[in-house]
């Protein structure tokens, strides 16, 4: 069964369609490009397939159960985690704290245990910096973990969001141009980090890039989009070819 | 529970045993007259005021200009639970009534809150403020208007339960409970929703829950604060839970910093203790009040601890450090 | 029916005044993101200048208006610079207890001044009654509502066909933005307080010939009142602002005249909650959504 399967959703504001009857279906363990020029609705596709919006019309399920109407938070929980284009990360906390928030669904304690601090929170309180560490350790970040994420350099940002969705435990994740402003060095790093954290957690990967080389090396399959409709998918070497995609991105 | 927390708890439990020991001997000797007596002990309950609006303010990161509203309501309930069982001839000791006339405080509040934060906890920021504002105005004018509670006139007969023995360690015991409640995974979750509401809920926090959460915990201890309030003044009027006062509780937030619980506790001190030092300025007592706040604000608009919290451990191992070094840099002279 | 359209007459009275003062809030709010709790005490102080002027000076009415105004635009000015100014780039929430603490001080500087005791405010207009239809109107009212009107329509007048109306807009529509096109958003900040304190003064004067008093603490409740208006109207909205007035004044007066006195302040609150549940941003405001 598909991870993920959205059918003909659309995103309409006002009289403007962004996205048009858009289709995706998500294997287990695939790594999927979504990319397109800017403005295309890629950044609306995530907010519709991780509840922020509401689609117009469509129906996206997970796992065969449907997620419309259901909250963002409600949706994290069947397994699908997201970044976004434009970090948000709880700035005035430190990195691991940013990481166990993220974990809460899994620190099983009650309010009481936790304000008389009985020894079920210091064992569940002791997972969950443990379980958080390590994946700040997957991403290199040990040394961060005390560290407020506001002060972490911007490559650690965007790893540190990454590490966070992961945190949920996803069966799904969903990265919004996480290479954005990251150098070439950098991004090259990244690319890496995201096919290990695929293999090591058995998870389905959904990129969104504009920069289409960067796709290119690591997604098997591409959905590229153009004015909220899929103008083309398949294989990156397929894509590659193909005379809409490189209108698009071309012009005429 | 490792070395580091068991040494901290050891010092804080050293210090609060200090603190009252030496407010003991001080009351004892008679060296601080009744009045000041009576300072202190509406310092403990502004402290606990400002600690659980702190929770909705500081952790939460919304405007809450209400504050009162829950504290009369605590005050009131738990009032008029002791008076029904004192005029019902049942027996208990002080200290067990006082008990129950904070659970019946804390509760009823509570219970209000969750009615009030429900619906409005959707509002965001100014229209979240206007809307608490609102309902501590209509509370207020209830009790103006219901007899029971005596009106306008007041409610009297409140048997006076709290002295400083009691009022102090259910200061210390509410703040170290807020101070976990901070510290636990529901704390951090609510922190989170003031961090960024949207990135919060992607990391799969139910935020509503946790709005309402985090503001129904404020209203029961604001309303264990009014119940407190109503058993050592043994007397309520509706005038006393103004909207003035809720403000008054906020700038005590503010000025503390939101978020840091050390800073409402300093600053509830300073705020309380400072108009009453000014007394003898009488009619330039809230002129010198209100200028100290405009400037504070100017020149530390964070307020006074910012975010952070003092740490008395951290504290001592600075001081100890220090010496520590001079000693050494001693010992290379010789 | 008559004693419901003399009540409407009353409401469109005390709301005419409401309205002018939220409109001081609701200009500075759209413009500084800021609840400038002192605003009721400009409306008092207002009050006190032009209680002075009537009585001490002897003025016409129209110069005891218009000292009034000035100084009170004067002062309005003054407060932001010294205390709102420094603090433009603190958090909103610093610069709201400065609120405060500017209203406290202004509060008891009154209380100093012109002690606690309410002053006796003359009658500044002709007292004439009008029978309309078996209704009364009396001069006061008239002038009260005309006077308000026409300042409500000039100040509408000003914000969208001047150059500084436009920047105005410009500055709380997108301040940076504003910067870059080369408007000067001090000057363009002053100049909000400058008309909304004086619009609350003459509030302010109004207010205190209609209930005949002026005391230092008179600014709270009215303050109050009309913000409760400017949020229902949708803060930030001119418009709104004097709508939110004029409906909180009729609301008022309706609930004091058929319900009850002492709940009528319960009553108006619930209402702008009620409001609020179902509009969050208020009867004009837009709802913006968070981009994400």
């Amino acid at each position: 069964m598909s991870v993920m399967q959205a059918k003909d959703i659309t995103m309409q504001f006002g009289g403007l369609t962004a996205v048009d009857k858009f289709n995706l279906t998500l294997e287990p363990h695939e790594l999927v490009g979504l990319i397109g020029p800017n403005g295309a609705g890629k950044t609306t596709i995530f907010n519709m397939l991780t509840g922020v919006y509401v689609p117009t019309i469509g129906t996206i399920e997970i796992e065969g159960q449907s997620i419309i109407g259901k909250k963002p938070n409600e949706i994290v929980k069947m397994g699908a985690s997201r970044t976004f284009q434009n970090i948000r990360l709880f700035k005035d906390l430190t990195a691991i704290e940013n990481v166990k928030i993220a974990y809460h669904n899994f620190i099983d304690y009650n309010l009481a245990q936790g304000m008389f601090r009985t020894k079920k929170f210091w064992s569940e309180e002791k997972k969950a910096q443990d379980e958080c560490f390590k994946l700040l350790e997957i991403f290199d970040m040990g040394e961060y973990a005390d560290t407020l994420a506001k002060n972490l350099p911007y490559g650690q940002q965007r790893k540190l969001e990454i590490a966070r969705a992961l945190a949920t435990e996803p069966k799904v994740l969903m990265l919004d141009e996480p290479a954005a402003g990251m150098n070439p060095n950098e991004t090259a790093e990244l690319m890496k980090t995201i096919h290990f954290i695929r293999e090591k957690f058995d998870i389905t990967v959904l990129l969104i890039e504009h920069d289409m080389k960067l796709v290119m090396g690591i997604c098997e399959r591409i959905i590229v989009v153009d004015y909220g409709k899929t103008i083309a998918e398949g294989s990156p070497a397929e894509i590659k070819n193909n005379p809409d995609v490189i209108r698009a991105y071309l012009g005429d | 529970m490792d070395q580091k927390k068991k040494k901290s708890y050891l010092i804080n439990t050293a210090a609060i045993a200090l603190l009252y020991l030496l407010f003991f001997v001080l009351i004892q000797t008679k060296t601080i007259n009744n009045y000041f007596v009576g300072i202190m002990i509406m310092t403990c309950i502004m402290i606990i005021m400002a600690l659980s609006l702190n929770i909705v303010a500081g952790f939460l990161g919304q405007m809450a200009l209400g504050h009162a509203g829950f504290m009369a309501i605590g005050a009131y309930s738990s009032a008029m639970a002791t008076k029904a069982i004192v005029d019902a001839g049942i027996e208990m000791p002080s200290i067990l009534l006082l008990l129950v006339a904070l659970l019946v405080g804390g509760l009823v509040a509570g219970i209000f809150g969750i009615l009030i934060g429900t619906p409005t906890l959707r509002l965001r920021g100014d229209y979240l403020g206007i809307v608490t504002i609102g309902f501590a105005e209509i509370i207020r004018i209830f009790f103006i208007n219901f007899g029971p509670t005596g009106g306008a006139a007041g409610l009297k007969g409140i048997s006076k339960l709290v002295d400083f023995n009691n009022v102090f360690f259910i200061t210390v015991i509410v703040a170290v409970l807020i101070f976990t409640f901070g510290r636990s995974k529901h704390g951090r979750a609510i922190i989170s929703i003031r961090e960024d509401e949207i990135a919060s809920e992607s990391a799969g926090v139910p935020t509503t829950i946790y709005k309402v959460l985090g503001f129904t915990m404020a209203a029961f201890f604001a309303g264990l604060g009014g119940a407190l309030y109503a058993h050592y003044q043994a007397f309520l009027e509706p005038s006393k839970f103004a909207f003035m006062f809720s403000i008054e509780m906020f700038v005590i937030v503010v000025l503390g910093g939101l978020g840091s619980l050390t800073g409402s506790i300093l600053s509830a001190i300073v705020l309380t203790v400072l108009p009453e030092m000014l007394r003898e300025f009488s009619e330039y007592r809230l002129l010198i009040y209100s200028l100290l706040l405009i400037i504070m604000m100017i020149f530390r608009p964070q307020g006074m601890l910012g975010r952070s919290e003092f740490s008395l451990t951290d504290f001592i191992d600075k001081l100890i450090m220090r010496k520590n070094r001079k000693t050494t840099s001693d010992g290379g002279e010789k | 029916m008559n004693l419901f359209l003399q009540q409407l007459i009353n409401g469109l009275n005390v709301g005419s005044i409401y309205a002018l003062i939220a409109i001081g809030y609701t200009m500075v709010y759209g413009i500084i993101k800021l609840i400038n709790f002192a605003h009721g005490e400009i409306m008092m102080f207002g009050a006190y200048f032009a209680f002075i002027a009537a009585t001490s000076y002897n003025m016409p009415v129209w110069a005891i208006f218009l000292t009034s105004m000035i100084i009170m635009a004067i002062l309005g000015v003054a407060i932001e610079f010294i205390a709102y100014r420094p603090l433009r780039n603190a958090p909103r929430l610093s610069a709201l207890i400065t609120a405060i603490g500017v209203s406290i001080f202004l509060q008891n500087l009154a209380l100093l001044i012109f002690k606690a005791d309410p002053k006796v405010m003359p009658k500044l207009f002709p007292e004439k009654i009008f029978y309309l239809g078996g209704i009364e109107i009396s001069s006061t009212t008239l002038i009260t509502v005309g006077l308000a009107i026409v300042f409500m329509i000039l100040l509408d007048l000003y914000i969208r066909k001047t150059k500084q109306g436009r920047a105005m807009r410009a500055v709380s529509e997108d301040k940076d933005a504003a910067i870059l096109m080369g408007i000067n958003v001090n000057r363009t900040i002053s100049l909000t307080f400058a008309l909304g304190s004086a619009l609350g003064a003459l509030g302010g004067v109004l207010y205190s010939v209609a209930y005949i008093q002026v005391f230092p603490t008179m600014g709270v409740m009215p303050g109050l009142k009309a913000f409760i208006a400017a949020v229902l109207g949708g803060i930030g909205i001119v418009p709104g602002a004097m709508l939110g007035g004029f409906i909180i004044g009729m609301v008022e007066t309706m609930t004091k005249a058929y319900i009850s006195t002492t709940w009528a302040d319960a009553i108006v609150f619930a209402i702008l909650i009620i409001v609020l549940l179902f509009k969050p941003t208020g009867i004009l405001g837009k709802n913006t959504r968070e981009k994400v």
